[in-house]
């Protein structure tokens, strides 16, 4: 029997958080103000409630602390979902991240599994102060061991964070926080049935004339230049990566051979990133098909602006329709 | 004594206990252990306006005659009406958000007053207070809530320290910038310099600010940490931080904590002159607890009618660090009605003054995102703007912006 239930991104991910929890016992939730404040972006609304201070923890005020503390949950043989509140504040639990997390079970062959998902609301466009804003998941795809994923839309939030959780492997979660609470990007979730895979590259728009390639709250940008583009009568196929570590670009790769041009859409700064791996796996695989060079929309390699100059530093579909005029016209 | 609420859990009590919810007793108990701030806190004004007598510290604050505890009662004044006005401001979107200081006052003007010129001051992002001692302008402050930049003044001409959003990192800078003064020799008598960093108790769990302690003690750096113990670390209470007093942690580090009546604006000016001195005379580091409390939300985007009791607020409400010097000034004569009515008049032109500027504040210009990035010049970037310029110029060529 089907169940739909039209949602936001913030809310399936709450009633999925909800269900992991009610499904196995182990899974705990940890982080800074989850508890009665249900959190900044109130994701984890409702759940201490529920469920108890042990299972939903206010910890205190330290990232390292947190991630610490989960990677020894996890050998004790809990499954923690770490909250970080804004991605500029992992930082101080890299080490433990680096360090530990994404090693322990290569360290032990295998004997140590690390089923810990740290969930990081990431990227801009909300107007917000310094280290708000971000978007470092090229930094932790940089990390062997550890798994990093996005998400775009309500349905992959709803079963990405169970699959998240399900898994034996360290996760990095990072959620498009611009959109959590998106009226307009409601959709409807079929709670039944689970997906077979969450993480996989996934073609969410089909087209002819060239491919973008885009993750977490750039899927909407290109979503969006997709539609522009096709007034224009142009055909983009657009691409939501959802797993960015390790990266699956299968699905990327036969839609170049099919359109000959690729742009790929991040917020993240482009030097060393993960759309500078895209293109240059790209054109090892591709090359032959390739009608032009691969093009990147990106931020700035600046730090993040002050907010008032967020709307130059970000992506937007201006910017994805320049590039693919720019493709087009090679 | 260190009141009942800081008493540790009996070893049997278990998991349920822990998740068990408090009684209404405990809860009442708590509250006033909380507002009352326990045996050792140094106060020398009573929310009755009454001057209590200190043996210990009434000598560092013996200059401080009728005129100047009015410049302090004004400095409140103005710097809670600008607070009260910025987050006026940001309710009707003229600024992304707003970091409000209420309550707070006493804290920041006692301890920035003290500071001499020569020192320096780290704060973290709720130290408006601070700033306005340290002579900067708020207007210079307004642009980092306005989103137009992300600090707006000159560090070195203010000694004050951009702010700092990320919690507890910039206790170790302190530390260093300290160890700085030390090793230049800095320190020593009277003339010496000294380094305070400002924090809240929330930070004091990360490892930043452990290190910064760690660091301090053993190089003897001239540094005082202020920590502003609010009560809340956005929703969770000083209990999901420590178990015990947070001052009386510097204890394990080696050097003296302090616990002062935060929302007493004396005695936060003279233990922190003293702690300056100490640092100055070669004697530091020292932890400074200010008890005091966020009289309103965390930030504007926060909601803490959540988490919080109202009735803890109105008990608070009872302690504010303003009235209190009101109610010495009035009952002792120092100050008339006039007075006070000069010094709201001066506070609302100055809240007026604020509100135009950031009303009228320039958008910076797109330039702007690339500039400053690095102290030399990087070719990859500048090739970044001037395509990104050029990109923008196609727009205006075809009259689209
Ligand atoms: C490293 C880090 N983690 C999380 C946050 C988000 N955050 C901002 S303020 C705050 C609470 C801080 O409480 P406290 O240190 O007591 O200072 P207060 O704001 O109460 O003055 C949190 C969790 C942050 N800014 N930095």
């Amino acid at each position: 029997m089907t169940d739909l239930q039209k949602l936001t991104i913030g809310k399936a991910l709450n009633l999925g958080l909800r269900r992991a929890m009610e499904e196995d016992p182990t899974v705990l939730i940890m982080g800074e103000d989850v508890g009665k404040l249900g959190g900044v972006f109130r994701i984890t609304d409702g759940l201490q409630k529920d469920f108890g201070e042990q299972r939903v923890l206010d910890t205190p005020l330290a990232e390292s602390g947190i991630i610490g503390t989960a990677v020894g949950l996890a050998v004790r043989g809990f499954r923690p979902v770490c909250e970080i509140q804004f991605e500029g504040f992992i930082f101080p639990g890299f080490d433990q991240i680096s360090s530990q997390l994404a090693k322990l079970h290569y360290r032990t062959q295998g004997k140590v599994k690390m089923p810990v998902v740290i969930r990081v609301p990431f990227g801009g466009g909300i107007g917000a102060v310094e280290h708000h804003s971000e978007s470092p998941e090229s930094l932790f795809s940089h990390i062997a061991g550890l798994k990093v994923v996005s998400i775009s839309n309500a349905v992959d939030a709803y079963w990405g964070i169970q699959e998240a959780i399900r898994s034996d492997d360290p996760i990095l979660f990072f959620e498009p926080k611009k959109l959590y609470h998106s009226g307009a990007l409601k959709m409807e979730v079929d709670t039944s049935t689970a997906p077979s895979r969450v993480f996989a590259s996934q073609v969410v728009r089909a087209g002819t004339d060239a491919t973008v390639v885009a993750y977490g709250p750039s899927v909407k940008v290109a979503l969006d230049a997709a539609t522009a583009a096709e007034a224009e009568g142009k055909s983009l196929e657009v691409i939501d990566l959802r797993t960015l570590s390790p990266l699956d670009l299968g699905p990327v790769f036969e839609s170049v051979r099919k359109t000959g041009r690729l742009i790929a859409v991040s917020e993240a700064p482009s030097e060393s990133s993960l759309t500078s791996e895209i293109a240059a796996r790209v054109q090892q695989e591709c090359f032959y098909s390739l009608e032009s060079p691969v093009l990147r929309v990106t931020g700035f390699d600046t730090p993040y602006p002050p907010a008032k100059l967020e709307e130059h530093y970000l992506p937007d579909l201006d910017r994805v329709l320049h590039a693919v005029d720019r493709s087009l016209a090679w | 004594m260190p009141s009942e609420q800081w008493t540790h859990p009996e070893p049997g009590d278990g998991p349920a206990a822990v998740a068990a919810q408090p009684s209404p007793e405990q809860v009442i108990a708590g509250l006033r252990a909380t507002s009352e701030g326990g045996a050792e806190l140094t106060q020398l004004l009573t929310p009755e306006g009454q001057r209590v007598p200190s043996e210990r510290f009434d000598r560092y604050v013996e200059d401080v005659d009728d005129e100047t505890l009015k410049n302090l009662y004004r400095d409140m004044v103005l710097v809670r009406r600008a607070d009260r006005e910025a987050n006026a401001m940001q309710r009707q979107g003229q600024l992304g958000i707003w970091v409000p200081l209420l309550g707070q006052e006493a804290a920041q003007v006692g301890s920035g007053r003290a500071l001499q010129p020569r020192d320096m001051a780290f704060p973290s992002y709720r130290e408006h207070g601070v700033a306005y001692t340290r002579g900067v302008d708020m207007r210079e402050l307004i642009g980092i809530f306005r989103c137009t930049d992300h600090s707006g003044w000159d560090y070195q001409a203010h000694r004050f320290h951009p702010y700092t959003i990320v919690i507890g990192n910039q206790v170790l800078n302190a530390a260093g910038y300290a160890m700085g003064q030390k090793f230049e020799g800095k320190v020593g008598d009277e003339g010496g310099e000294a380094t305070i960093c400002y924090f809240g108790d929330g930070a004091t769990s990360q490892g930043d600010v452990h290190e910064g302690f760690v660091w301090a003690a053993v190089y003897d750096a001239p540094l005082v940490f202020f920590c502003q113990n609010n009560q809340w670390a956005i929703s969770e209470p000083t209990e999901r931080q420590s178990r015990l007093p947070l001052y009386q942690r510097a204890r394990g580090y080696g050097f003296p904590g302090i616990r002062v009546d935060g929302n007493d604006v004396l005695a936060c000016l003279a233990v922190t002159r003293w702690a300056l001195d100490e640092c100055r005379h070669g004697n530091g580091p020292v932890l400074i607890e200010a008890f005091t409390y966020r009289m309103d939300a965390h930030t504007t985007t926060d909601d803490p009618t959540r988490y919080r009791l109202s009735d803890e607020l109105e008990e608070w409400k009872l302690k504010d660090p303003i009235e209190r010097v009101r109610a010495f000034l009035a009952r002792n004569g120092h100050a008339d009605q006039a007075f006070f009515d000069s010094v709201q008049a001066e506070a609302d032109q100055f809240a007026a003054e604020l509100r135009d500027y950031t009303f009228n504040m320039p958008e910076p210009p797109p330039d702007r995102v690339f500039s400053q990035v690095y102290a030399e010049p990087s070719p990859v970037l500048e090739a970044q703007r001037e395509e990104y310029l050029s990109y923008l110029d196609g727009f205006a060529a075809a009259g689209e912006h």
